[in-house]
């Protein structure tokens, strides 16, 4: 069981109820997207269909993850993520395209 | 004595405006969903606390949510909306076959008579319902798998379903709009459709009198006469006297029909509201006047209302589902622009002053009559 950071965008913190800017879940090896995107749904039901998609479980098109400064993004969702993601040292960051308005 | 509760929804969330019967005095709550766009909001008539929100955002998706409490607290709840089978296609801007793809949900139509059971009707066009308030939503797959669906496609502002019309004396009649496939009616709760689309001329359509492929922009109605239907099209104002089977121009001396709102007076179901802009290519006000004008008659003979209201250098619009009427002994009404003002008027378009100048740009208002 591994304790991993996330960080969300404030869109999402707003919509999930989450004060901070990240959240720790308790995941269990192996430690990929998948697993950490299906812990944080979980927890956080208001998140579903919000940063993948409900049908195609797709990254939705404006949103990004980076991990130890390394866009992740078109990895694989099984892949491992890097140990200090894992470990808990870094956290994912899930980022939302920078727009205006 | 009896209160008014506005529920405006904006470009970055949304907002609840409460006054009491004077509609002078108004307290402005939010924004709620801060940084969100809230396409609509509105209450159950069968019970006003329980209302029903839609945001989203471009980057996140589609959400519902629910509060109980008259919109001081809120609760997300399904936000799932899957058409039924395989989707199909509709024609794209350049005359393609494209796929039917859920983007949005633009208006929110709570039952007359259950607070669990809500329609919504989203984009690309279809209708859905919930009947347990929000927890979940199936599609209503009559409507998109029209014969005619292959022919709708997207206006501007996508392939929306944006207007849904209910009628307490025939329940198991539903009117709705797309733009740009038209109007339908359901005479069997949502089971089976058809357009009905006759009388109106659209010049941009190959066939300007085809079946389906009208741009509507809204269509009002009074509960007291639901046989009579106002329509703004994209251009040219219009109504039917036998629920949509045939529709006759009355834009009248309006000195532009082309327009988004269109809104039937609470008592007078012969006196209706229109805001004129200027064309399709310039989306503000003739000559920078903001004007309201109101038609007594049904139509044809149509007046402006400008007490109160800004007229010059005025460049804003008022979007399709921006303006609603209470239902106070003294009509008033509302409308919301893109420049974040709230305009008010307690005497039937008399005279008009601004709640607020100051919000996001406004895509929808939904007054509630308050005991």
């Amino acid at each position: 069981m591994s304790t991993v950071r996330v960080e969300l965008p404030q869109h999402l913190r707003q919509l999930a109820g989450i004060s901070g800017h990240e959240v720790a879940l308790e995941i269990d090896a192996p430690v990929t997207l998948a697993a950490i995107l299906g812990a944080l749904e979980s927890r956080y039901p208001a998140l579903r269909g919000t940063v993948r998609d409900h049908y195609t479980q797709q990254r939705r098109a404006f949103l990004r993850f980076f991990a130890c400064e390394e866009d992740i993004s078109l990895q694989p969702l099984d892949a491992l993520l890097p140990a200090e993601v894992c470990d808990g040292k870094e956290p994912l960051l899930i980022i939302a395209g920078i727009a205006g308005g | 004595m009896s209160s008014i509760r506005l529920l405006i929804g904006t470009k970055k969330g949304a907002f609840v405006l409460t006054s009491d019967g004077k509609r002078k005095d108004w307290k402005i709550a939010g924004p709620h969903f801060a940084g969100w766009e809230l396409y609509h909001l509105k209450g159950s008539p069968a019970d006003p606390n329980r209302i029903y929100a839609s945001q989203s955002s471009g980057w996140f998706g589609q959400q519902i949510q629910r509060s109980n409490d008259g919109g001081t607290t809120w609760t997300p709840v399904d936000n799932k909306f899957a058409y039924e089978g395989t989707p199909g296609t509709h024609q794209w801007y350049d005359g393609t076959a494209h796929p039917w793809e859920f983007k949005r949900v633009w208006h929110l139509e709570p039952s007359l008579t259950d607070p669990d059971t809500c329609f919504a009707g989203v984009e690309d066009a279809a209708m859905f319902k919930t009947t347990d308030g929000g927890k979940s939503w199936h599609e209503l797959p009559g409507l998109r798998t029209n014969a005619t669906g292959p022919d709708w496609q997207p206006g501007a502002g996508g392939m929306c379903l944006h207007t849904i019309l209910l009628d307490r004396e025939h329940p198991e009649r539903i009117v709705i709009a797309i733009s740009a496939a038209g109007a339908f009616r359901s005479d069997d709760s949502g089971a089976t459709w058809k357009p009905i689309n006759k009388g109106l001329y659209s010049k941009m359509m190959p066939n300007p009198t085809a079946e389906v492929g009208h741009c509507v922009h809204h269509i009002a109605m009074n509960p007291a006469t639901p046989n009579t239907l106002f329509m703004q099209k994209h251009w040219d104002v219009m109504r039917s006297d036998n629920a949509g089977d045939h529709w006759t121009r009355v834009s009248g001396n309006l000195p532009t029909d082309f327009g988004f709102v269109i809104d039937v007076h609470t008592h007078q179901p012969e006196t209706v509201y229109v805001v004129p802009i200027k064309s399709d290519s310039e989306h503000f006000p003739l000559d920078g006047k903001l004007q309201v004008f109101r038609s007594k008659s049904g139509g044809n003979e149509w007046e402006p209302l400008t007490r109160g209201l800004p007229q010059k250098d005025c460049y804003v619009n008022v979007l399709r589902d921006a303006m609603s009427v209470d239902t106070l002994d003294d009509c008033g009404l509302y409308f919301g622009t893109t420049g974040g003002q709230v305009y008010a008027s307690p005497d039937g378009g008399e005279s008009w002053s601004a709640i607020t100048h100051d919000l996001p740009a406004v895509l929808s208002v939904e007054a509630q009559t308050l005991p």
